[in-house]
């Protein structure tokens, strides 16, 4: 009983992480500039993985396999917003501008 | 429908779903227009990966696939900070000459 109900949600889980995963995307492609990009890929991409290794660990039995899933969206929490970090950093010294719609530029100073 | 048979509908669906991402995220990575951009979309590249491995691993059951996913992050993220690095020292060589 409790095994099917924990397969309805990690069903429901997975659908959510992998939509996360396509706006992700379409955010990707669709926003202006690098830095509204790294928003759509660091946020969405992250919580569309996480829901479906969340999904991975709701159906496994095994303890081994849990700990796997949770210590990849550990992994996946920790390392992602690092990455958007440095790379937003490293593309403003590298001189690449915002968008126009821009209104506050904090870094410019 | 059962529980199970929910499963593997739920990760079948979420399967094209994620290549539909992926085939956005390579569109953005071939038209760039910079280098920080393409960086950007090979990250997200292994993230989606990530989540195509978790649902397969749904789907199969294999769960010998969430190792690799794991050493995907790894890697993903290493390389990314490489390559922001690299990104980091052209400009600064650039700004000096």
């Amino acid at each position: 009983m409790i095994g099917a109900l924990l397969q309805y949600i990690a069903a429901a889980f997975v659908l959510v992480g992998a939509v996360f995963g396509l706006l992700a995307a379409i955010g990707i492609v669709r926003l202006p500039d690098l830095y509204t990009r790294l928003h759509a890929a660091s946020k969405a991409g992250v919580v569309g993985a996480g829901f479906i290794l969340l999904a991975v660990a709701l159906i496994s039995t095994d303890g081994a396999v849990v700990l796997r899933a949770i210590l990849g969206i550990v992994f996946l929490l920790l390392s992602t917003p690092i990455a958007a970090h440095l790379l937003a950093r490293a593309a403003h010294k590298a001189g690449e501008l915002p968008t126009v719609t821009t209104t506050i530029e904090e870094l410019d100073g | 429908m059962s529980g199970s048979e929910a499963l593997v509908l739920a990760a079948d669906i979420a399967i094209g779903l994620l290549i539909v991402a992926l085939l956005l995220v390579v569109l953005r990575l071939l038209r760039g227009p910079n280098l920080g951009d393409r960086i950007m979309a090979l990250d997200t590249l292994t993230v989606l990966a990530l989540g195509l491995i978790g649902a397969i691993t749904l789907r199969t059951g294999l769960t010998l696939y969430l190792d690799i996913a794991i050493a995907i992050a790894l890697v993903g993220f290493l390389s990314t900070v490489a390559l922001a690095r690299y990104l980091l020292v052209r400009a600064g060589k650039g700004e000096s000459q």
